[in-house]
């Protein structure tokens, strides 16, 4: 059981995952881009529609190439969120409107635009259910190591996922290399910490945080993809990503910061997300203890958030600049 | 040695909406020397020298470096050009090191920033730097980053380097450290330009002083020609008496008495250790010490802002008579008791005032309480606020205009104009003419003068020694939160109180080793 039940916090943590690399390089480079659930959803949604056209302009499903199955949904995918970021990132920076404000409407709006289109598709097929499968695209998504299974509970553990999922950690940790360690790095941390300095020193702060948030926006759109197609199994039905989002925000304060503490954080957060399942089966739990223990990771993230403001430790905080527009003549 | 032009700057004028910053400004600069720039707050000073150093782009004229004409539309460009500024207000990542912070920017080739800090340590060995590598910038003392800045600058190669205030925040001491450098570079072949509106430091460190008035080129002179009443004709257009007038205390009587009072910062760490002292009514009782000695939070103690871990604040009521511990009690509470203070706190927009209210409600922001109605009553405040426009000369538009919008010297004066028209029997002011220019500041100096005069309590924190020698009656010293010296204002000399500012540091860093 404990081997399904790291399996499945791991399905669950990818999500997360993307979404909150995503949003630590956005918010390195001073944005705070609480638009994440909707680009999330927007990303989801973008490759439903993109998978959606490419099966139903095929004879049968067996007319399908891999290559295009993936691409499609991929490139649509990375399309839908990269527009969201685009737009944040246009309000924000060049016209320096209110970070908070800018992400709240675009999340908003990202659910919207998810349920709009995840309906109007769901009207064309005519279904009794209210979702749309796509299970000729999900089964390529969710292909995993043929060998996998053989191996046992080492097997279900590392290697059962999909490319998706260690496209995710690879992510993380090229992520976490390039903020540490590279001057593309210290120049992006440069301007979330200090936007003033970092023009100072000749780095093109817009340039920067238009990369950042954009980047950053692609990534997190990626883990709407996964949940669609991997988890769900390619299951679009509407609201069904949930909070999976603010959670992902959640867990870049969790992780203070930190890719490479992404990958753990968010398969904990996954498990904690879906404790509540494995607990019934080991004790009996009536329906409210199981809503009061599914709090279990913003309770995480609170404690977290308690104990770096406590310690008040620099590193720890967030960028200096987070949340705050930039704007060279102002004094 | 050989002096060649550096640079020269060819009618320099720069507008900012209605407010002329530079109007026909031209001057040059030579190797192998160290020029002064002179002027008044609002003098355009740090414009002229953003513009040299990309921040901003001139509306009209020319910069020639090097004999050729320039075009510099950033930062980078200013790199190219050699020409390295060191800010006031330091343009460093707080949560980097020093080598990091220096390469920031710096595009040549691989990420090394182990070979950089190599090329860093030679740099400062020619010229007598200290850096401590394993500090970050957060953790390091104002000095200690100032030398991080200037270290920047020459690793990026700068042959031209323009300091803007650097000696505002040092101690006597470490200024004398930031001027040998400073002659080490000239003497390599640099163009240093130094902004200050320090006479003294301008008559010692400089070779030449260019003197700005209200935007406009004045004039330059050799330094060894000038002395400091011509300085200060050429800089304000008339010439001043650099004299405070300074009148013996009169009907002195106890107002605060503090006895042991200790306070710890948020992390435990002691701040304040045993403090003792009386202040009396009817004089001025100057605090000197190095910036974050523990000055704040003894203000914010008498304001009721910090808690204390010890000791007690006694408030002579002259109306009652009566006692009061002022211990454990918050700005209303103080208020309440009759205990009239009045708060010119070191941060103003923070603390003082509310940058984007008009002068008006900043106003009210003292009178609020006042009055039966449910609604406040503007009349009052607004009268008020035009008073002290029309008395302190505050430059805005009109009442109604935000604060944030008017510069620092205008904000610090509407503050001061509030805090004294609350008719307090104690007056605190932190760092009252930090960015003013000499006009404003003499008004200030004669503005605690009166109030001395008419019975109220002045504690006056300050940077500039030479005004607490001349404006107070007594000076008490603080060094790392202890006081190490409380001297008599008339007999007390600079060298005197400098020693007293860092002696308890020294024995402490000695205790520890």
């Amino acid at each position: 059981m404990i081997t399904s039940f790291i399996h499945r916090a791991v399905m669950q943590g990818i999500p997360l995952l993307y979404g909150s690399t995503g949003e630590i390089l956005t918010e390195k480079s001073g944005n705070l881009n609480l638009g994440i659930p909707g680009i999330m959803y927007v990303g989801g949604i973008s490759g439903v529609i993109g998978a959606f056209l490419y099966e139903n302009s095929l004879a049968s499903p067996a007319d399908a190439n891999a290559v295009l199955a993936i691409g499609i949904p991929l490139i649509c995918c990375l399309l839908g969120s990269l527009i969201m970021g685009m737009i944040y990132s246009f309000l924000t920076t060049t016209l320096r409107a209110n970070q908070n404000v800018t992400g709240l409407a675009l999340t908003t709006f990202g659910i919207g635009f998810g349920n709009f289109f995840g309906g109007s598709l769901i009207t064309l097929v005519e279904t009794d259910v209210p979702s749309i499968t796509l299970s000729t695209t999900s089964h390529y998504f969710s292909k995993t190591l043929p060998f996998a299974h053989k191996l046992g509970w080492f097997g279900e553990v590392f290697l059962s996922y999909s490319f998706l999922a260690y496209l995710a950690i690879i992510i993380a940790i090229v992520a976490s290399i390039i903020l540490k360690h590279s001057r593309i790095g210290l120049n992006l941390r440069a301007v979330g910490e200090n936007p003033a300095t970092a023009d100072a020193a000749g780095i093109n702060v817009s340039k920067n945080k238009y990369f950042a948030t954009c980047i950053g926006s692609m990534i997190a759109g990626l883990g709407g993809l996964y949940y669609v197609m991997d988890y769900a199994s390619g299951v679009w039905s509407n609201d069904a990503f949930g909070d999976r989002g603010w959670l992902a925000i959640a867990l870049v304060i969790f992780t203070i910061w930190q890719p490479s503490i992404a990958i753990f954080g968010s398969i904990l957060f996954g498990g904690l997300y879906i404790v509540h399942n494995y607990l019934n089966d080991v004790i009996n739990m009536t329906m409210s203890t199981q809503e009061l223990i599914k709090m279990a990771p913003y309770v995480v993230t609170l404690l977290v958030l308690i104990i770096t403001s406590m310690r008040k430790k620099r590193e720890n905080q967030p960028p200096a600049s987070l949340g705050l527009p930039y704007f060279r003549e102002e004094r | 040695m050989e002096k060649t032009p550096a640079i020269a700057l060819k009618n320099i004028t720069k507008v900012f909406g209605k407010i002329v910053a530079n109007k026909n400004v031209s001057l040059t600069v030579y190797n192998h020397e160290i020029l002064s720039i002179l002027g008044e707050n609002g003098s355009g000073k740090t414009t002229l020298m953003n513009m040299i150093s990309g921040i901003y782009h001139p509306d009209e004229g020319q910069i020639f470096i090097g004999g050729k004409e320039a075009s510099i539309q950033s930062p980078r460009d200013a790199y190219r050009y050699k020409i390295g500024m060191i800010h006031q207000h330091f343009k460093l990542v707080d949560v980097f090191g020093a080598t990091e912070n220096i390469i920031l920017g710096i595009e040549d080739g691989r990420y090394d920033p182990k070979t950089a800090q190599r090329t860093i340590m030679a740099t400062c060995e020619k010229y007598g730097f200290e850096i401590d590598f394993s500090k970050k910038i957060y953790q390091m003392s104002v000095s200690e980053k100032q030398t991080v800045e200037i270290v920047k600058a020459l690793y990026r190669g700068a042959d031209i380097l323009i300091l803007d205030e650097p000696t505002a925040v040092l101690t006597p001491q470490e200024i004398q450290k930031l001027f040998a450098v400073l002659r080490r570079m000239r003497d390599d072949g640099k163009a240093i330009i130094i902004i200050t509106h320090k006479l003294n430091e301008v008559m010692e460190i400089s070779d030449r002083v260019s003197v700005l008035r209200k935007g406009e080129y004045v004039g330059t002179i050799n330094t060894a020609e000038a002395n400091e009443s011509i300085l200060t004709e050429m800089m304000v257009g008339q010439k001043v008496s650099l004299n405070i007038e300074r009148t013996d205390p009169k009907n002195i009587e106890k107002r605060l008495v503090l006895t042991n009072v200790s306070v710890n910062s948020n992390d435990g760490r002691p701040i304040l250790k045993n403090v003792n002292f009386t202040a009396y009514a009817g004089e001025i009782l100057g605090i000197a010490g190095i910036s974050g000695s523990g000055q704040k939070e003894l203000l914010e103690s008498i304001a009721g802002l910090q808690q204390l871990r010890s000791g007690s604040i006694i408030y002579f009521n002259p109306k009652t008579g009566r006692e009061e511990d002022l211990r454990d009690k918050t700005p209303l509470q103080i208020k309440n008791l009759g205990v009239r203070l009045s708060f010119v706190p070191e941060d103003r927009l923070g603390m003082g005032l509310v940058g984007s209210m008009s002068i008006i409600d900043n106003m009210m922001l003292r009178s609020y309480r006042e009055g039966k109605s449910v609604f406040v009553r503007r009349k009052e405040p607004h009268d008020l606020a035009d008073r002290i426009i029309d008395e302190l000369q505050v430059v805005t538009p009109d009442a109604q205009t935000p604060v944030r919008r008017l510069s620092g010297g205008n904000v610090q004066k509407v503050l001061v104009g509030r805090e004294i028209a609350a008719s307090p029997t104690v007056l605190m002011v932190a760092y009252p003419v930090r960015g003013l220019d000499i006009n404003s500041s003499y008004l200030i100096y004669n503005l605690l003068t009166k109030q001395k005069e008419s019975g109220v309590a002045v504690i006056f924190v300050g940077e500039d020694l030479d005004v607490l020698t001349e404006l107070c009656d007594r000076i008490l010293v603080i060094s790392g939160g202890v006081v190490t010296g409380i001297v008599d204002g008339r007999s007390a000399t600079k060298e005197e109180l400098g020693l007293l500012m860092t002696k308890a540091k020294h024995t402490e860093e000695e205790g520890t080793k």
